[in-house]
């Protein structure tokens, strides 16, 4: 095979937190100018192990070599030292400093700022040449969208001269289009030598990508494959441990009567801004209607109107009946009377008190229901009791109702909150990125469960930024950008392309 | 009201800003690192007292500010352990250090001097004297530039210069030298230092050291050249209006010049009631000018002059995350 020494090889590499075992023995090899992508469920140790190759962290066993050479990495200077680069999930870089000032900073060449300004100018200009990525070396990073800001990371890291780039999840926060571009900057990069490692778990990514794929479960490596020898069912396989069904199944739509209908809704956020400007929906008995586009268009706003806990104007009807949209009777606990349920995008913050019990949250909001009042008191003991069915229901592992929220996983979170809502049977369900954050096999299930709630001729709107998630599981989609909705799709007769113009804000 | 008034009352404004000034800028420094300072104050009022009573055992003033320096520092590295390497709650070890001092310095003094919590009048070397720059007397007789330069140029001690010698300093640090860009960027997101490969935790250090410094040199002028010795609680609340002034100045250098400047005006004006009388007809109560600079902050705050944003990182302890 290859002759060459690996860039990064890794041996017998374990890390522990308390009593979590986070990484198990890992062992890896990278071959230098390859894509080699890491794919793992949350919480399978794929970003710890990042960690320990980008100096976070001291792993408790193992050795690391770079080139072949054995490495030692005690923090983020020696990882760089060392010629690796990381792109983080979260950008680092200082929001109101300019590109240039991002690029320098901790790599400047001496005291004063002038000559490192003036070198990495001169040398931004190279790198735009020889990798095509060219960016405003003046403009201030708040002003740049997503997917300049990751160029910048990524120059950062070419800056010092970094020969392994380490990409965390890289195409969480851009459009396809977005995430097309940087694919092919990656390849740019492979041919010119550099090694890259991919961590993702989107699968379509892995084998879109990579030359290479390794799989990691429970804090160990479970296989290491080439691409072009795997497949993504076998993939999903092995991430989870068992078959998982990567299609959402579900038989065709029977939409009955309009549910849910806003016209002309505007939402103005606490800063002024208009960030729904106007837009008309329809949701109807029996369907799941998708609201497609990149994280801040103003689906948030949308939803959060819907929910009762922000104003706006234009009218909505539920139901035939109309809703406020401002004023003491728009709150939460009147929506809720109304039959409308709720799942919010961020459930840590918006969905549960993450220091509250299982059963604690379980109450919240349906506090009232005559069958959890003893008096004047809460009848705890019925909402535990109560709780307890629900978390059977739902499979929420550990099935006990005492746990803290914090204590559950994500996927386990999110069914408590989604047991919570649908148990209660809606005629409209709000659902806010029903699985940001929760493993594939929690996935499939959840989905199964919103696709239950509609075969029971009930409406759900569902808000998701995973493209894949709006294809597969919703019955028609719209795509929102910059307060618009852009146009309404079958996504038997669309694709992600098209989506994804959509999303940009292209008529198409 | 004549020239020459103007030209006193201008003059007690540079006195009364220059505290003010030393104080803000050391505010400048911590929090432009994302650690907010309430303990300026404090730390005033300790460099007040040390420098006082030193100079006032040795006889040197320049001893006597070293030690002011040194208390104010110590404190500085106090509320560096609490908010820095503790990661505690920044407003309360700065409340607790100006609890603490205002207690220590009169508890000191009482014990070192038995004169009612303040330290013996400073007399000779033992006090910052005005400095005569040359030629004041000889341009003196220049028309307008002439007393400009004689009374309101010429004539402080030299902390003042320092002081406001500290503004074009202070401003070449944070805007052209590695060591400012870090800082600023240490205050905004300390996340992209640290995976800069850059101690997060020694540069804000280093900051809080700096802001320890400025406000030992703020706290000795108000004992050793403004005064001559330190009296109980003699800060009088001037770190919080340097606080205010900070704000006023939205965090730059140049603008906490002209902020200070302008609440040493109204301070001026407090001790000079004739001077309002004089130009609007009316009496002013004191104690309404020594208000104005929190109406002011409060007005600046409410965003009806712009928008002041502190450093976005600013009371929150850096954690490094998973």
């Amino acid at each position: 095979m290859n002759e060459q020494a690996p860039a990064i090889e890794l041996k017998g590499i374990s890390k522990a937190f308390g009593p979590v075992q986070a990484n198990k023995d890992i062992s890896i090899r990278v071959m230098p100018g390859t894509i080699h992508g890491i794919i793992g469920e949350n919480g399978a140790g794929k970003s710890t192990l990042m960690s320990i190759l980008y100096g976070f962290y001291k792993a408790d066993k193992g050795e690391i070599f770079i080139s072949g050479k054995k490495t030692e990495i005690p923090d983020s200077q020696a990882a760089i030292a060392a010629g690796i680069g990381m792109v983080f999930q979260h950008f680092k870089l200082v929001e109101n400093f300019t590109v240039l000032e991002n690029i320098i900073l901790g790599a400047e060449d001496g005291g004063l700022l002038k000559p490192s300004l003036a070198k990495a100018r001169k040398t931004l200009l190279e790198l735009e040449h020889e990798y095509g990525l060219n960016v405003d070396p003046d403009a201030v990073i708040e002003d740049l969208g997503v997917g300049m800001q990751q160029r910048v990371e990524i120059l950062k890291a070419l800056y010092r001269q970094a020969d392994i780039l380490i990409l965390d999840e890289p195409t969480g926060v851009l459009t396809p289009a977005e995430a097309d571009k940087l694919f092919r900057i990656l390849d740019r990069l492979r041919e010119e030598g550099k090694t890259i490692i991919l961590i993702t778990h989107k699968l379509r990514e892995i084998m879109e990508a990579t030359d290479t794929v390794s799989v990691m479960r429970r804090g160990e490596m479970t296989a290491t494959v080439k691409t072009s020898d795997t497949s993504p069912a076998e993939l999903a396989e092995l991430m989870v441990g068992r078959k998982v069904l990567l299609r959402v199944d579900k038989t065709p739509a029977a939409p009955g009567e309009v549910v849910l209908d806003i016209k002309g809704l505007r939402v103005v956020d606490e800063k002024g801004v208009e960030r729904v400007k106007g837009i008309d929906l329809q949701v109807r008995a029996g369907e799941i209607v998708g609201i497609a586009g990149v994280a801040g268009n103003g689906q948030s706003e949308l939803l959060e109107v819907l929910g009762g806990y922000a104003d706006g104007t234009g009218s909505i009807q539920v139901s035939g009946q109309p809703l406020d949209l401002s004023g003491a009777k728009s709150d939460g606990r009147t929506r809720r009377a109304r039959g409308i349920a709720h799942v919010p995008e961020d459930r840590q913050r918006e969905g549960l008190i993450m220091d509250f019990s299982a059963w604690e949250n379980t109450a919240f909001g349906y506090h009232r229901d005559p069958s959890y009042q003893s008096g004047m008191l809460l009848n705890n003991t019925a909402i535990r009791a109560d709780t307890e069915a629900k978390m059977e229901r739902f499979d929420v592992r550990p099935p006990n109702p005492a746990l803290a929220a914090k204590n559950f996983s994500g996927g386990n979170q999110q069914k408590i909150v989604l047991a919570r809502e649908i148990e209660r049977n809606p005629d409209l369900l709000l659902v806010g990125q029903p699985t940001r954050g929760v493993d594939i096999g929690a996935i499939e299930f959840i989905h199964q469960q919103i696709v239950a709630l509609r075969d029971k001729g009930k409406a759900i709107l569902l808000v998701s930024v995973e493209l894949e998630e709006i294809l597969g599981l919703a019955d028609r989609v719209a795509v929102m950008f910059d307060g618009h909705i852009m146009g309404e799709r079958l996504p038997a007769e669309t694709d992600e392309k098209e989506l994804g113009l959509l999303m940009a804000g292209m008529e198409t | 009201m004549d020239f020459l008034t103007l030209i006193q009352l201008l003059d007690s404004t540079v006195r009364l800003a220059t505290p003010l000034l030393l104080a803000c800028l050391a505010g400048l420094f911590s929090e432009r690192a994302g650690i907010f300072d309430i303990g300026l104050e404090g730390k005033m009022l300790a460099a007040a007292f040390f420098s006082a009573a030193i100079a006032a055992l040795t006889g040197s003033v320049w001893i006597g500010l070293m030690a002011g320096i040194a208390a104010s520092m110590a404190f500085s590295l106090l509320h560096g352990l609490a908010s820095i390497t503790f990661r505690g709650n920044q407003l309360i070890s700065g409340v607790a250090i100006n609890f603490l001092a205002a207690g220590l310095t009169v508890l000191i003094a009482q014990d070192w001097f038995s004169q009612g919590g303040r330290t013996p009048s400073l007399m000779g070397g033992a006090r910052f004297e005005p400095i005569t720059l040359p030629f004041a007397e000889a341009f003196g007789s220049v028309p307008l530039i002439g007393p400009i330069y004689r009374e309101l140029i010429s004539g402080h001690s030299i902390l003042v210069y320092i002081a406001f010698a500290m503004v074009p300093l202070t401003w070449w640090i944070l805007f052209r030298t590695r060591f400012g860009l870090r800082l600023r960027a240490v205050g905004e997101n300390p996340a992209a230092v640290d995976t800069a490969g850059v101690s997060v935790v020694g540069l804000r250090y280093a900051a809080v050291m700096i802001c320890g410094l400025l406000c030992g040199i703020a706290g000795a002028y108000l004992s050793t050249a403004l005064q001559a010795g330190f009296v109980k609680d003699m800060s009088a609340g001037r770190g919080f209006i340097a606080l205010a002034a900070l704000i006023f100045a939205k965090w730059r250098p140049w603008y906490a010049l002209y902020a200070t400047l302008l609440f040493g005006l109204f301070g001026a004006l407090e001790t000079r009631p004739d001077v309002i009388q004089a130009i609007f007809g009316i009496k002013v109560q004191g104690a309404l000018l020594g208000a104005l600079p929190y109406v002011m902050t409060v007005i600046i705050l409410a965003g009806f002059v712009g928008k002041a944003i502190p450093p976005r990182a600013g009371g929150e302890p850096y954690v490094k995350e998973r």
